[in-house]
């Protein structure tokens, strides 16, 4: 059967290049980096080599990049490090209201910890208002987060904008979570004038197990996993070489063909949504229709359910996402269509495909051919849809159903 | 593991008795769009037996594959034995459903009985 990888945002496969540079450090370079023979400092060089790749390819200096485990981790060590820091000078965060759950959950447990937190509404394509962000701003704000690009809607901030925003109206931190983009296209983090970005190798051809939290010289962090002296004691732990090595390698690629891949990529986006729209009625492109990722694809499909179109996506061995309620663990909407107005009913039928530079063009005539029938075949057993056929209206929402009301019973 | 069992794949994708009847002896409705689950049931009786049985589905894997179950218990079934299917019943004959598809997808069950009592109201039993 056909194998359509086409989930991209949630991981991208591993560059046989990456893949090479990291097969060494498994069985022959084994040593630990902090120790002091040669077999040590083997690693130690392998360390230092990953560290300057990953600072070239984001325009930092070497010693600005601290590894992680994860970008999970590097969030929870931006969002808890920084406001640990300088929470003597305020109290107050600023996030968006579409960000990973890597940043919500710990800005939730300093809103515990005495912090007070705001979420900036998006408007219904995902974007942040600067005016938003300006009236938010105040004189104890000590860090300000914004996703860089939405993983999930493909909305791409004007993060340079965002960032001189914030150092015009505060003293305040300004940390982005990159993840979704640094695959996607160059990111430079001085010309963006940020302060803390969040990167990982998982979504950019790289290995599981490694990421990066930029840290601009001179911003001061508190540790939240502390031991000996690795990455200069802002992050303790045996690093794992191995992973860090194939992150380096992932992104001295990147920085040689990102351009030209994402301008691949953006072509195959586009003959995606276009015959979509063309083909599927009662379709609607979630996110941005400029300043999008060049992979990503997300529709609401009117009238069937997410999960149902992913499941017989991956019979057909199509490979994709949803942001339905019944698609995630926790049943609730997607957070993010859900802070972007997207109708409720309408979010239950999110389908998300997200590309990467492997896929052909061969693979995208496939999924337009396949995806069509089985969403008509959804609708065919869809009673919203033959009330819709029949009587030319959409089928309201009972009483008391109001989206939060129901998480609230679920709860 | 795959997320569901082998017999809710297999219904889910080739969901048995969908449809509607046109002049259906009992209709009975659950849940709704905003829920991410709603299904439709439509009975046909005869000499006190469901004689017939259709249903339309929104909704995810599991909400489909319920409703194709439910019909294929209820049908030839009496009016009584149609009442005595519940959730737990169907969940059971599917071989099981994922923990966090137990609240909101299975409501077959419900709305089978919601078709049967819409059918002797109708009746003025």
């Amino acid at each position: 059967m056909k194998k359509i990888y086409l989930d991209n945002q949630s991981n991208t496969a591993l560059d046989e290049k990456v893949f090479e540079a990291m097969k060494p450090y498994f069985l022959e370079y084994y040593g630990n980096p902090q120790s002091i023979y040669a077999l040590g400092g083997q690693s130690k060089d392998a360390l230092d080599n990953a560290r300057k790749q990953v600072a070239d390819f984001i325009n930092a200096q070497a010693p600005e990049i601290i590894f992680t485990s994860c970008a999970t981790e590097a969030n929870n060590l931006a969002i808890k490090g920084i406001a640990d820091a300088y929470k003597n000078k305020g109290k107050h965060i600023i996030v968006s209201a579409i960000e990973h759950f890597s940043v919500l959950n710990p800005v939730k447990r300093l809103e515990k910890e005495g912090f007070s937190i705001t979420y900036l509404p998006v408007d219904n394509n995902g974007f942040v208002s600067e005016t938003e962000l300006q009236k938010a701003l105040r004189p104890d704000t000590v860090l300000v987060s914004i996703q860089f690009a939405n993983p999930e809607v493909g909305t791409i901030q004007n993060i340079k904008k965002l960032a001189e925003l914030t150092k015009k109206g505060s003293i305040a931190v300004f940390h982005t979570d990159a993840v979704s983009v640094c695959g996607a296209m160059p990111v430079d983090v001085a010309d963006l004038g940020i302060d803390a970005l969040t990167i990982s190798a998982s979504v950019m051809y790289g290995p599981k197990g490694a990421a990066a939290l930029y840290l601009k010289k001179g911003i001061r962090i508190t540790p939240q996993i502390e031991g000996g002296v690795q990455e200069n004691s802002k992050r303790s732990g045996t690093e794992n070489i191995p992973a860090i090595v194939g992150f380096g390698k992932a992104c001295e690629i990147a920085k040689t063909e990102i351009l030209q891949n994402a301008e691949k990529i953006r072509s195959l986006r586009d003959k995606l949504i276009n015959g979509f729209t063309k083909n599927i009625p009662y379709i609607y492109l979630n996110g941005a229709v400029d300043n999008r990722l060049p992979g990503n694809v997300n529709f609401s499909v009117e009238f069937v359910e997410g999960e149902s179109l992913f499941l017989l996506l991956d019979a057909k061995g199509i490979m994709a996402a949803s942001g339905s309620a019944c698609a995630n663990k926790n049943l609730k909407l997607s957070h993010v269509l859900n802070a972007m107005n997207v109708d409720v009913a309408v979010g239950q039928g999110s389908i998300l495909f997200t590309l990467s530079k492997y896929n052909t063009e061969e693979e995208i005539d496939y999924v337009l051919e396949e995806f069509p029938k089985i969403v008509q075949k959804l609708r065919d057993m869809s009673p919203l849809y033959s009330y819709f056929v029949q009587t030319g209206e959409r089928k309201q929402a009972g009483p008391g159903t109001d989206f939060h009301d129901h998480c609230e019973i679920q709860e | 593991m795959a997320f569901y069992s082998e017999k809710v794949m297999d219904h889910f994708a080739n969901p048995r008795n969908v449809g509607e009847i046109k002049d259906a002896d009992g209709v009975g409705e659950v849940g709704n769009p905003v829920c991410g689950d709603m299904m439709t049931f439509y009975i046909k009786v005869k000499d006190d037996k469901i004689d017939d049985i259709k249903f339309k589905t929104f909704g995810c894997g599991a909400a489909i594959a319920v409703s194709s179950m439910v019909a294929e218990m209820a049908k030839g079934k009496t009016l009584d034995e149609g009442m005595k299917i519940t959730n737990e019943s169907v969940a059971e004959a599917l071989g099981g459903l994922p923990p966090n598809k137990m609240h909101c997808s299975n409501l077959g069950a419900d709305a089978l009985h919601k078709a049967i009592e819409n059918y002797k109201s109708k009746l003025g039993k």
